[in-house]
């Protein structure tokens, strides 16, 4: 294989400040999310996803610099998701120096967004976000569903075809978060991941519930993803970007070390 | 010498990495535009790309982009730079989009990796090409200066060029096939990878750039 996998720190961002905590040794202001991408861009990260939780449209420029200011200094690719809704959404946030935008919500409302999208500013820069649940019983055939505004309304909308369909309106890559998972640190839910990452033809970045390095291995080596996504473990400084790569080419993943 | 570094900028989006990475590396003043004059006042030219081709193609004809390129690289013989569809562009023809003509510059043709895409072993591979794939240098050029033989840098891709002279590649990548990973022709150096997005390796090609004299040794 001879892309090398890829490990995505994801900075969550609410009104210009990084949340869901952030504990570098080192930064005086831990919840600048430009000094923290910054930090993960000379740490090796292979991308950076800045996804933009305000729920206000008014700070919606603060994200826009916040975003030109990561641009800036950050040059590895840089995804922005959050409130990303029309055509100038995604023209602003690449003006601004996003590489890609994530799709969420509006993809389900208003699905050929993401086909004039990706005909306008091209497939690659277009990821498509499904945040799905489980939603079959115990011991039954397993069946995973999509879920909006943080996995508390659902949607009944079966997780493997949406992923096709998405594929085919142009979507370059798919963003899949577990909500069972997402903040539990049990590791990826690997079925859906596997099954996804296998029922399409664009690359699967792997999200939600990552506690240890074995879970990253296991997003790529049992799951299938192209790219793996986390959160708390790189900003707590439990564990470096370094040591996660040498942990994941240690077990014959190929990495960029 | 100075150091001013002109984005040729036809309104297809993300050029400001490709201008923050040049100001990071010692660039001493870099326009982004697509101003006649400014652009045949700079030392150096880059020529970007992102995008679908024909929407790329139609904005590079109607702002006359096609003819400030000509300018720098015919007739001004000034070090020019072109990434990703910037080089596609440059091709004769490409299959995306059902096919559109491009700026012929580089005779050859710009081709889809294919569906359900896989390697010689029957391994799949996702489409597009996505992420940090190694570089192997076909031939000596200043632009590998300091860069070490098979760094990875950063493509994103889902069509790829193949120039009818093998002999103006400069690098290839593997994927699948054996991929053109750059160009290099005179006073032309063209890389289907984003330099400004691949990290060291590729901040010491842009600054390689930034001292290049324009020729092929």
């Amino acid at each position: 294989m001879p892309l090398a996998k890829r490990i995505i720190p994801c900075l969550d961002v609410d009104q210009g400040r990084v949340v869901k905590g952030v504990n570098f040794v080192g930064i005086r202001d831990a919840g600048d999310p430009v000094e923290i991408a910054r930090r993960y861009n000379e740490a090796g990260a292979d991308e950076i996803t800045f996804l933009d939780i305000t729920a206000s449209h008014e700070e919606r420029a603060t994200t826009v610099h916040t975003v030109e200011q990561i641009a800036r200094e950050v040059f590895i690719p840089l995804t922005v998701g959050g409130g990303i809704r029309s055509l100038p959404d995604i023209r602003t946030m690449l003006n601004a120096g996003a590489d890609k935008v994530s799709i969420n919500s509006a993809a389900i409302d208003h699905p050929e967004l993401v086909a004039d999208a990706a005909a306008r500013f091209g497939s690659q820069c277009i990821v498509v976000a499904i945040d799905v649940k489980r939603v079959s019983a115990e011991g039954a055939s397993a069946r995973y569903e999509l879920f909006t505004h943080g996995g508390r309304k659902p949607t009944g909308i079966e997780a493997v075809s949406w992923a096709k369909k998405m594929a085919q309106l142009g979507a370059g890559e798919l963003l899949l978060t577990s909500m069972d998972r997402d903040g539990t640190r049990n590791g990826f839910e690997l079925v859906i991941t596997r099954a996804i990452a296998d029922a399409v033809d664009i690359p699967v970045i792997a999200s939600g519930g990552v506690g240890a390095l074995q879970h990253l291995a296991d997003g790529v080596t049992r799951g299938g993803a192209d790219a793996v996504l986390a959160a708390s473990i790189f900003h707590f400084g439990e564990y470096t970007i370094g040591e996660a790569k040498e942990f994941m080419s240690g077990q014959g993943i190929t990495m960029r070390l | 010498m100075t150091q001013r570094v002109a984005v040729i900028d036809y309104g297809m989006g993300n050029l400001h990495s490709v201008a923050s990475a040049m100001e990071h590396v010692g660039a001493a003043e870099v326009i982004v535009g697509h101003d006649h004059d400014a652009i045949r006042a700079a030392d150096r030219v880059i020529f970007p790309g992102v995008g679908g081709i024909r929407d790329c193609m139609s904005a590079i004809r109607d702002l006359g982009c096609d003819q400030l390129l000509d300018q720098a690289l015919r007739i001004d013989k000034k070090p020019v730079l072109a990434i990703c569809v910037g080089m596609q562009a440059l091709m004769t023809r490409s299959e995306e989009n059902d096919g559109v003509a491009c700026l012929d510059t580089i005779p050859g043709q710009v081709v889809f990796f294919g569906e359900h895409y896989q390697d010689a072993s029957n391994e799949r591979l996702k489409v597009p090409h996505m992420g940090w794939n190694k570089v192997a240098p076909a031939k000596p050029h200043p632009l590998w200066h300091g860069i070490e033989t098979g760094a990875r840098f950063y493509f994103v891709h889902s069509y790829h060029v193949v120039p009818d002279d093998p002999d103006v590649i400069a690098a290839h990548f593997e994927y699948g096939l054996t991929g053109c990973a750059a160009i290099a022709r005179g006073n032309l150096f063209a890389t289907q990878f984003h330099p400004e997005k691949s990290h060291q390796s590729g901040l010491q090609l842009l600054k390689n750039f930034l001292t290049w004299d324009g020729t092929c040794s």
